[in-house]
């Protein structure tokens, strides 16, 4: 989130689209119903099923699955079209006056720079025009016909309301209903949030769907604003946590990013990630890039790094590729991956095609799984009738199963969607033999260490090198990880300008990243977490919730990343001069010597108005990207393709280019293109998704839960069930390309079929819940149904998007 | 639920005994604003674990609503209704939290033969005391809003107690307590109503022209309220009552008959009967009038 929960009361307008807030995140949602009750605020849904969230809503929109770039598309040209732009905000605050390369062009929906037999961009053609200082070329009249905007205006107006409704199955009046809902926020006092989530993530081209939702709310000039920005609802607990600590495989902590397997120099490793400002006196914060890295090296390896070895570089793996759960599955099943560590996670039920993930395990020599819960991956091996038709005889996958404590049974901090470390104590003891999760990692790693040392091996030294002075060494305690993250002084800091003056002493901790320094002198396990456990104490742990400007910003509850700023580019909640664009809502905003206001400034304190200072300061802009010249592997403006698998034959869009059918940036693999299905045999659009009564495939083992929402079901719409002779509660197999399963049919008015050019497509809606563990009535895995295939930049897979047929079981 | 030190005690089950009428205690009310549920079911997780009560796991009928129907074990229960509002040309998914309504004028507690079964405390809540439950299913035949159940295992009757023993030490029922969107609020019945009418006021505003107060006078007012976005229509919400009162047999049993009632002799052997009829009647039929509902509705 770019802003947080409590702050959606401040909203006029909430548009919930790729994600059902009241259905997933219900306790999230109690924010909408408040921004309702007490802000006059309207909410609008757009969703492929009448929701939970549309229930409650003021007006609803449906829309085909996977069709969201189009949707937004439209509302962007409906936007420009109709003069419903925040021109101030986007003059000041956007890229929309930067001047692009004149290599860059769209062809038939391909960006310039494709490679098909990769299936990759080369996206050095979609590069700003540069002057003489390196600083990127704008036209403030923004009349440029290379210029952002214009190329904006010029890329959009192909989605006219027509196209969008042919392709989204949106009918034209409710097309244009949603628009004038969501244009009414151009007002610079009027301000609309959007809460999206995995409904937007789970997409061949998730990321650009967002993407266009981000640049919807920068035409409208919402980011930075109280009750505004872009508002991912995090699912599993502490799923922000995870992707803060870079638990992806291609991360460090903090979103600093690992070496590729070409840079292998130090120097250029460095260089490409600590970037030079595009335009003149801008932040540019990630030019702090190597205080983070070289910080980040002394947590981690303490005196073993050290400047002559280039703080341990060498110990960093370098990728050759990108290691996510695809590329996992995909190198088991070719028997390149034989051992793995299923760290609290379900893969056989949360992963796609659920035959490949079989065949992946099976092929493996070991298996470990830690979870609190008996998971389904855990007994992938066992037969559970049609649940899980397999043989045990044929696998021989040693399988290890560590019971851990849950997250009740243990201290330490969450972070919330809206970024918000808060520390929790444990309510229990865990039952039996369970450990914590890094109670388990720490024996693992003392006793691999001990065999490294006994034995030697390729190359001993990042495990024997490691910094690991817990008190306990096989225990260490939630508290000495929190304060490794935060960092400390290595030897007294003193002050650049006067080295008399000590500001810190050798082992305190650090007061925030500000105090991070590139020379080896502090250490930091996670740099945006730096401030969270200061020598004042455990900043997570605060629990005083006042609201001194009645706004929801309680500075003092918990801690948020970063620097306990709560909403992120809240300069911009200001105008250019400084002046809040709606003083009933104000945030941050000049005083005559420095920012103040309600939340921590997102911009250097003392910058005046005057030195043109851009607010979105980890740009090396300044300014928000309503064209990404770098950073995204499908192109550099959101384009509509269809999902890899469409009830639809051609992409409306670009109907005479096959080629951009789906996303031509995706990675398939061998063999999963071949295990996609057609429209001709599959002729329903399917999608996956959660329920309030249940969260993910936990609470099937638990009684409560399995009471109220007992048993698999799928819906369906009524006249998609006349046509095939099925009544509410009748049994119905649905077949995929990849496999089947058979659950209970609610048959529904929320579902209806869409005319999309001609073609009336159906929606399946399928949720997950179910498996063959638990207590909840035994069921098939949604997953068997899905296609193995992901978002072209985050690999996130395609669950919300495929095709199905569906008959009386 | 059996007496609450806390709680005084203003009608108890075929028993003439006076109540106490010292202490000044507050009419309270739950109040449960339809158009903010979003049907999470949060508030009958609360139930069972607050009152140690679960059902079997069940089966899914083709239907949100899960357990389908209130049982000894399940005190509320979740009713989707998909209706098609062709006046404003738009779906709603209306979402009613069903269990007891605890009357004013309770037609369990008047039909209930066994002193003390039923009672209902000052403050308005309507209590079974088990104990004191003969199960001759009396309280289901004058419920106007089929709410009480009878216990195959003990064969007593059950249903939602308002959490009474939460309010009397001062606590909000379980329900309110876990709803996260607070579409379900607990105070006076005085400040229910007036919050109720800044919701309707907020709804009339969203162009639910008929929003209202469901309050209905036919039981003397009840100390669980709906605002409903459609109030001149109650019975789209799965079936709410129109116009509720007391069936006319319970009336005729506690005007005419009361006399007689005292004749402990004559009671039973009428207890008996009725206990055959009533609750060999409710096993068979229980179902059946919801399920012909949902056809009309759905």
């Amino acid at each position: 989130m770019t802003n947080h929960w409590s702050d959606i009361k401040n909203t006029d307008l909430v548009l919930i689209m790729g994600g059902n807030a009241a259905e997933a995140h219900p306790c999230g949602f109690k924010w909408v119903t408040e921004a309702k009750a007490h802000n006059k605020a309207k909410l609008v849904v757009v969703d492929p099923r009448f929701t939970r969230s549309a229930a409650m809503s003021d007006y609803y929109a449906p829309i085909r699955t996977g069709t969201d770039i189009a949707f937004l598309g439209g509302v962007i040209n409906y936007l420009i079209s109709n003069d419903k732009i925040q021109h101030e905000y986007v003059k000041h605050y956007t890229n929309a006056t930067f001047i692009i390369n004149e290599k860059f062009e769209l062809n038939e929906g391909i960006f310039s720079g494709y490679d098909e037999t990769k299936r990759r961009y080369d996206p050095s053609s979609w590069g700003y025009e540069l002057d003489h200082d390196g600083y990127a070329k704008v036209d403030e009249t923004m009349q440029h016909p290379r210029c952002v905007y214009q190329i904006l205006k010029k890329h959009y107006s192909r989605y006219t309301p027509e196209l969008v409704s042919q392709i989204c199955g949106t009918p034209q009046d409710a097309f244009l209903k949603v628009c004038e809902h969501i244009s009414s926020t151009a007002a610079p006092n009027r301000v609309m949030t959007i809460m999206y989530a995995l409904g937007w993530t789970q997409h061949s081209q998730g990321s650009q769907m967002i993407r266009t939702g981000a640049m919807v709310q920068l035409l409208l000039g919402n980011i930075g604003l109280p009750g505004g920005g872009m508002n991912a609802l995090r699912g599993h607990s502490n799923i922000q946590g995870l992707t803060d600590l870079g638990l992806l495989s291609n991360l460090l902590t903090g979103y600093m990013t690992l070496p590729g397997e070409k840079e292998q120099d130090y120097e250029k490793y460095v260089a490409a990630r600590t970037l030079k400002p595009l335009r003149p006196n801008q932040v540019n914060y990630w030019q702090n890039f190597p205080k983070f890295q070289v910080s980040l090296m002394k947590a981690w390896y303490g005196k073993a790094a050290t400047k002559e070895n280039n703080w341990a570089f060498e110990y960093l793996p370098k990728l050759d590729k990108q290691y996510d759960v695809l590329q996992a599955f995909e190198l088991m099943g070719q028997g390149k991956m034989n051992g793995y560590i299923c760290q609290g996670f379900n893969p056989l039920a949360s992963f796609p095609n659920k035959a490949k993930i079989i065949h992946g395990l099976s092929k493996l020599k070991f298996l470990v799984t830690m979870d609190p819960l008996a998971t389904e991956t855990s007994e992938f091996w066992k037969n559970f009738g049609p649940y899980n038709d397999v043989d045990p005889a044929k696998i021989q996958t040693e399988v290890f199963r560590l019971p851990t404590t849950c997250f009740a049974e243990e201290d330490g901090s969450i972070v919330n969607s809206g970024r918000w470390l808060q520390w929790h104590w444990k309510g229990a003891e865990g039952p039996g033999e369970a450990l914590t999760d890094p109670e388990i990692m720490a024996e693992l790693f003392v006793r691999l260490r001990a065999l490294y040392a006994k034995d030697g091996g390729a190359f001993p030294d990042p495990i024997m090198n490691l910094e690991w002075s817990y008190r306990i060494p096989t225990e260490p305690s939630p508290e000495e990880l929190a304060k490794e993250y935060n960092g400390r002084a290595l030897v007294d800091l003193t002050d650049p300008k006067d080295p008399t003056k000590v500001l810190l002493k050798a082992g305190e901790q650090v007061p925030g990243f500000a105090m991070l320094r590139d020379d080896g002198s502090t250490a930091c396990g996670c740099w945006i977490f730096a401030g969270c456990w200061t020598q004042a104490g455990n900043q997570m742990a605060r629990r005083d919730n006042s609201d001194p400007y009645g706004i929801g910003q309680t500075l003092n509850w918990a801690w948020s990343w970063p620097a306990n700023r709560r909403v992120l580019y809240n300069r911009a909640s200001s105008d250019a001069a400084g002046k809040p664009w709606n003083p009933h809502h104000k945030l941050v905003f000049w005083t005559g010597d420095k920012w103040g206001g309600s939340d921590v400034p997102d911009m250097p304190p003392t910058a005046a108005p005057d030195q043109n200072v851009g607010p979105f300061i980890m740009n090396a802009e300044g300014v928000a990207r309503l064209f990404a010249p770098t950073g995204l592997a499908d192109g550099p403006l959101p384009e509509h393709y269809e999902p890899f698998e469409s009830p639809v034959p051609v992409n409306l869009m670009n109907p005479k280019n096959p080629k951009a059918f789906s996303n031509p940036a995706a990675r398939v693999f061998k063999g999963d293109m071949e295990a996609f299905g057609t429209s001709k045999d599959f002729p329903y659009a399917a999608t996956t998704y959660r329920l309030t009564e249940h969260f993910h495939y936990w609470t099937k083992h638990v009684d409560v839960c399995a009471i109220i929402q007992p048993q698999q079901f799928v819906e369906i719409g009524e006249e998609l069930a006349k046509e095939k002779g099925v009544k509410a509660g009748d049994k119905v197999k649905v077949r995929s390309n990849r496999g089947e399963i058979i659950a209970v049919a609610v048959v529904t008015k929320r579902i209806k079929p869409l005319d999309c050019g001609g073609v009336k497509v159906h929606h399946v809606g399928i949720p997950i819940h179910w498996g063959f563990k638990g207590v909840a009535r035994m069921g098939y895995l949604a997953n068997t149904l899905t296609p193995f295939v992901g978002d072209a930049n985050t690999q996130t897979p395609e669950f919300k998007s495929f095709v199905v047929n569906i008959e009386k079981a | 639920m059996a007496s609450l030190q806390s709680l005084d005690i203003k009608q108890r089950s075929a028993t003439t005994t006076s109540s106490p009428s010292v202490r000044r205690q507050t009419e309270v009310s739950k109040l449960i604003d339809v158009s903010k549920c979003i049907g999470c079911k949060a508030c009958q997780v609360a139930c069972m674990e607050w009152n140690d009560i679960r059902d079997e796991v069940g089966v899914n009928v083709g239907v949100y609503d899960n357990p389908p129907n209130l049982t000894e074990n399940s005190w509320t229960v979740m009713r989707f209704t998909e209706y098609e509002n062709t006046e404003a040309n738009r779906l709603e998914w209306l979402i009613r939290k069903d269990g007891c309504m605890h009357c004013a004028d309770p037609g369990c507690l008047k039909a209930c033969p066994s002193p003390g079964a039923i009672v209902q405390y000052s403050n308005g809540i309507v209590d079974f005391v088990q104990e004191n439950c003969i199960g001759c299913g009396y309280c289901v035949a004058g419920c106007p809003f089929d709410v009480p159940r009878i216990s195959r295992k003990d064969n007593k009757a059950y249903k939602c107690t308002l959490c009474s023993d939460r309010v009397a030490v001062g606590l909000e029922p379980a329900c309110v307590k876990t709803c996260p969107t607070g579409a379900i609020t607990f105070g006076s019945k005085e400040d229910m109503i007036e919050h109720g009418q800044e919701r309707i006021v907020d709804l009339k505003e969203r162009g639910f022209q008929n929003a209202g107060l469901y309050d209905p006078p036919g039981v003397g007012g009840t100390h669980v309220m709906y605002v409903l976005q459609h109030a001149d229509r109650p019975e789209i919400y799965h079936g709410l009552p129109n116009d509720p009162s007391i069936s006319p047999t319970v009336s005729l049993w506690k005007g005419a008959f009361k006399p007689l009632a005292l004749l402990a002799m004559g009671m039973t052997a009428l207890g008996g009967f009725f206990h055959y009829i009533k609750v060999g009647r409710y096993d068979v039929d229980a179902h059946a009038p919801d399920e012909e509902h949902e056809e009309e509705v759905r």
